[in-house]
C-alpha cells in the first residue's frame, strides 16, 4: 500500500485500511524515540516549511522534532513574526514561502479549510497541523496510535469526548478516525458546545449521540477524551468557569463510572483543575504523555510518506542510512 | 427596423404563446403577426429566431455593479455588458457602492454612467439609510427626482426596527417600494454558511435559518404596521416564505424575490472554496424544496440574481476572510431553465413571468411584449448545450460557483431600446 494523496489536509477521507497504514508506519519511529541517538538521514536535503499562522508550541515543537529527527532542515514561520501583520495575504506569504523552494508546507492557521486553500495553490505536499474548526489530522493520528499500543486495537471502543466539541478540531478528526473502525461516541458538554448536528458528521453509520449529564457520558466509557477548556480564547458563548467544572470536570469520583481501565488522552495543554483535576490527570489510566511522544512518531511518519513515500517493507527507519542504526523493530507490516 | 423572425413569442402579459414574427421601430414595438405577414418585411434588418424563444426583456431586481468605488471589481460598462450577455435588458443596482448611493449627486452620477457606458438599462436602488448606516433617513425624495426606484440597506437590512418603521412610513407617503435584506446581524454575527450538519462538518462558523426569518417576520410586521410596500431580498429559508406567504394572505404588499443559486445549491455543495459563499448563504435541502414550491405557486414574485462580483485579489482568501456574494448574470438563465423549466417544476410562462412581469410589479410597473412598448426583448434557447466558462465572462470578476457547468439553453440575443446590447 501506498499513501494515495499529494497532502494531509483532514482525515475524513481516509479509509481505515489507509489510516491503519499510516500508523504502522509510524511504529518503527517509536522505537527511534526510545534510542539514545535519534537522528535519521532519510530527508536529509529536504527542507520542510514550519508555518504556524496560529500560535501553537507544543504541535510547533513535535513537527519540527520529527523533521529534524528524520535529517530534514526547518524554515520557521511564527504569526507574531510574521508579514501577515504587514496585511500580507496568506496566499502571498504561502508562494513567497514556497518561492524558497521547500519540500513540504506544514501550517497551522486560524480559518477552517485554510490548509486546503493553500493545498489549491501549491504543489508540494500540504500538511494540516490545525485549521480553525475543522480538523487535526495528526493529532487524531497521534491519538488512535496511543490507543491502540493501550488497549491494543481500535476496534468497537466507547469513546468520551468532554467539552467544546463543536469548535474542536481534535475532536472532529477524531471522529473521523476511530469512526471508521466502528468506534461508538459519546460526545458531551452544555448544550451550545455540542449542537446535534454532530451527531451526522461521522462515518456513515457511526453512532454519535450527544449528551448533557457527564455521569451519563462516561458510563461504559473504553477512553475518554477531555478537550481544553480554551481560557485564552472565548469559547462562543463562554460559559462560567464554576459551572464548567461543577458539571463536567473529570474527577476521580466521575471516574468510577467509566469501564475499569478506561483510557484518558488530553490534546494539551491542559489546565489543571478546571477541566480536568491532577489527580486523574496524572493517573495510571492517563496517557497524556505517551501522547506527546507518540505525536513525535506520528509526525516523522506523515513527514516521511509526503516526502519520500513508502514501498512496501521497505522503511526508513530500519531502510535508510541513518547516522544512528535504530535497533530491530516491529517492521511495519501492510 | 429590427424584423424579429419566426420565433416562439412568451409574453406572460397577454398569455401569448405562439410563433410570430415582431418587427421593432425604432425604440418601441411596432407590429407582431403570423410568420411572414408583415408587410415591412422586406425593408427591415431580420433577425431569425426560429426554434429561439422570444420574450419581453428580462429584469434583474437586484445586482450590484460597484460603481462608484470598486472599479477592480466591476463597473457599470463591464456590469451591464455582462447583464445583456446574460439575457437581461434591465438591472436594479443597489446602493453599497463606495460612497454608498444615499444623495441625489450619487444617483445622478449612476444615472449618467448608466447613460454614457451603459448596455442595458439602469435603475438605481437609494440607500434608506444616511451611509446604510441606519441611523438618519437619507435624502429619499430628492433621489427619486434623480432616478431612484426604491430603497434599500441592501449588504445588511435597516438597523433598527424603530428605523425601518419610519423609513417605512415615510416611503408609504412617498408610494415607494423599501427592499430588505432581511438579517438579524446578532444572530448572523461572525457566520460564514448556514448552520446545520455541513458548517458542523467543515468547522465553519454557521447562522441559522431564523437569522433571515426573524427579521422578514419584523420586516412583515412593520410592512402591516405602516401600510408599506415592502420586497424581501433574496429570501432563501422554508420560514421566511411562510412569513411572506402570511403576509400576502393578509393582503400585505409584501413581494420577494429568489436567486438562481438558492434555488440550485444547498449548504451541502459548499467546501472551502469562497466561491460557494454569498449571504444569504446557501441554505438546506429542505429550505431549496420550499423555494421550489414558492417559485411554482407565486409566493415568490421575482428571480433575482444578487450578481455581486468580488475581484479576486479580495475573493480568492481563506473561506472565513472572503467578502460575500457570488457572479449572476451568466449562468441566470442557464440555471432557471435547467432547474425549474427542464425538470418540469415550472411551466416556460412561469420562468419567463419570474423575470419579466414578476420583477415588474414589485415596482408597480408593466412589463409586455405588445405593440407600442419599449422594444427591449429576451432572446434564448430552450435546448442548445453550452459550458460556462467564468473566463469569457463580461465581468471584471470571476467568482462563481458554476464555472465549468454545463447548460442546456440560454441567452441567444438581448435586445434594448431597438438595439442588440448582445448577439450570440
Amino acid at each position: 500500500m501506498t499513501y494515495r494523496f499529494r497532502d494531509l489536509l483532514a482525515l475524513e477521507p481516509l479509509s481505515a485500511d489507509e489510516l491503519t497504514f499510516i500508523l504502522d508506519q509510524a511504529k518503527p519511529f517509536q522505537e527511534i524515540q526510545r534510542h539514545p541517538l535519534k537522528k535519521l538521514a532519510t530527508l536529509r536535503g529536504k527542507t520542510v516549511v514550519l508555518a504556524f499562522f496560529e500560535n501553537s508550541t507544543r504541535t510547533r515543537l513535535s513537527f519540527a522534532t520529527a523533521a529534524s529527527r528524520l535529517g530534514a532542515d526547518t524554515m520557521n514561520l511564527q504569526a507574531e513574526a510574521s508579514s501577515l501583520k504587514k496585511g500580507e495575504t496568506l496566499l502571498d506569504t504561502a508562494n513567497n514561502l514556497n518561492a524558497m523552494r521547500p519540500d513540504c508546507f506544514v501550517m497551522r492557521h486560524a480559518s477552517s479549510g485554510a490548509a486546503d486553500f493553500v493545498a489549491r495553490h501549491l504543489e508540494i505536499p500540504v500538511v494540516n497541523a490545525g485549521d480553525g474548526t475543522h480538523e487535526h489530522p495528526s493529532q487524531g493520528l497521534l491519538d488512535a496510535l496511543t490507543i491502540r499500543d493501550r488497549l491494543g486495537n481500535l476496534n468497537n471502543l466507547n469513546v468520551t469526548i468532554l467539552g467544546d466539541i463543536s469548535h474542536s478540531r481534535v475532536a472532529r478528526s477524531n471522529i473521523h478516525l476511530l469512526g471508521k473502525f466502528g468506534c461508538r461516541f459519546t460526545l458531551c458538554g452544555p448544550a451550545m458546545w455540542v449542537p446535534r448536528e454532530l451527531e451526522k458528521i461521522g462515518p456513515a453509520g457511526t453512532p454519535i449521540r450527544c449528551v448533557y449529564r457527564v455521569e451519563e457520558a462516561l458510563e461504559d466509557a473504553d477512553v475518554i477524551i477531555v478537550l481544553r477548556v480554551q481560557t485564552e480564547r472565548l469559547h462562543e458563548p463562554s460559559l462560567s468557569q464554576n459551572d464548567y467544572i461543577l458539571l463536567y470536570q473529570l474527577n476521580t469520583e466521575r471516574m468510577k463510572l467509566a469501564k475499569p481501565g478506561a483510557l484518558i488522552l488530553h490534546p494539551g495543554p491542559i489546565n489543571r483543575g478546571i477541566e480536568i483535576t491532577p489527580e486523574v490527570a496524572d493517573g495510571p489510566q492517563s496517557a497524556v504523555l505517551e501522547q506527546v511522544t507518540n505525536g513525535v512518531a506520528t509526525r516523522m511518519a506523515i513527514l516521511y510518506l509526503l516526502m519520500v513515500g513508502a514501498t512496501e517493507g521497505a522503511h526508513p527507519a530500519l531502510e535508510a542510512k541513518p547516522e544512528v542504526t535504530p535497533k530491530e523493530s516491529a517492521h511495519a507490516s501492510d | 427596423m429590427l424584423l424579429i423572425k419566426n420565433g416562439r413569442v412568451l409574453d406572460p402579459a397577454s398569455n401569448t404563446d405562439a410563433v410570430l414574427d415582431v418587427l421593432l421601430d425604432g425604440e418601441t414595438i411596432a407590429e407582431i403577426a403570423d410568420p411572414g405577414k408583415l408587410a415591412l418585411a422586406n425593408a427591415a434588418e431580420i433577425f431569425d429566431a426560429s426554434g429561439l424563444i422570444v420574450a419581453p426583456g428580462f429584469i434583474d431586481m437586484h445586482v450590484h455593479l460597484r460603481e462608484p468605488g470598486q472599479e477592480n471589481s466591476e463597473t457599470i460598462e463591464t456590469g451591464t455588458r455582462a447583464a445583456a450577455r446574460g439575457g437581461f435588458t434591465a438591472v436594479f443596482c443597489m446602493p453599497n457602492t463606495k460612497p454608498v448611493n444615499d444623495n441625489a449627486s450619487i444617483t445622478r452620477f449612476i444615472v449618467d454612467r448608466a447613460k454614457a457606458h451603459g448596455h442595458v438599462r439602469v435603475w438605481p436602488i437609494g440607500a434608506a439609510s444616511v451611509g446604510s448606516k441606519g441611523e438618519a433617513i437619507s435624502e429619499i425624495a430628492a433621489m427619486r427626482e434623480a432616478g431612484i426606484v426604491a430603497v434599500s440597506d441592501d449588504g445588511k437590512p435597516i438597523a433598527t426596527a424603530k428605523l425601518a418603521r419610519q423609513i417605512m412610513d415615510y416611503c408609504r407617503s412617498l408610494d415607494l417600494l423599501v427592499i430588505e435584506h432581511s438579517e438579524d446581524v446578532s444572530l448572523a454575527a461572525g457566520a460564514v454558511m448556514r448552520e446545520g450538519v455541513a458548517s458542523t462538518r467543515l468547522g465553519l462558523p454557521g447562522m441559522p435559518a431564523a437569522a433571515e426569518s426573524v427579521c422578514v417576520a419584523r420586516d412583515v410586521q412593520l410592512a402591516k404596521l405602516t401600510g408599506a410596500r415592502l420586497h424581501i431580498a433574496h429570501l432563501s429559508a422554508k420560514a421566511s416564505l411562510e412569513q411572506v406567504r402570511f403576509a400576502k394572505e393578509n393582503g400585505l404588499r409584501v413581494t420577494c424575490e429568489v436567486t438562481p443559486h438558492h434555488f440550485t445549491l444547498i449548504d451541502e455543495d459548499v467546501t472551502y472554496d469562497s466561491r460557494f459563499k454569498m449571504n444569504p448563504p446557501l441554505a438546506s435541502r429542505e429550505d431549496r424544496e420550499a423555494l421550489l414550491a414558492g417559485l411554482a405557486d407565486g409566493t415568490v414574485d421575482a428571480i433575482a440574481t444578487d450578481h455581486a462580483p468580488h475581484e479576486p485579489a479580495i475573493k480568492d482568501v481563506e473561506f472565513d476572510k472572503a467578502p460575500f456574494g457570488i457572479l449572476g448574470f451568466d449562468t441566470a438563465i442557464g440555471l432557471a431553465l435547467d432547474q425549474l423549466v427542464h425538470t418540469n417544476r415550472l411551466p416556460l410562462m412561469r420562468m419567463i413571468e419570474l423575470f419579466t412581469t414578476g420583477p415588474a410589479r414589485v415596482l408597480g410597473k408593466d412589463r409586455k411584449l405588445a405593440v407600442g412598448e419599449p422594444a427591449d426583448l429576451t432572446i434564448f434557447s430552450l435546448n442548445r448545450p453550452w459550458t460556462y466558462n467564468v473566463k469569457e465572462s463580461a465581468s471584471k470578476s470571476r467568482n462563481s460557483p458554476f464555472d465549468g457547468r454545463t447548460f442546456k439553453g440560454g441567452p441567444a440575443a438581448t435586445i434594448v431600446s431597438g438595439k442588440f446590447a448582445h448577439r450570440a
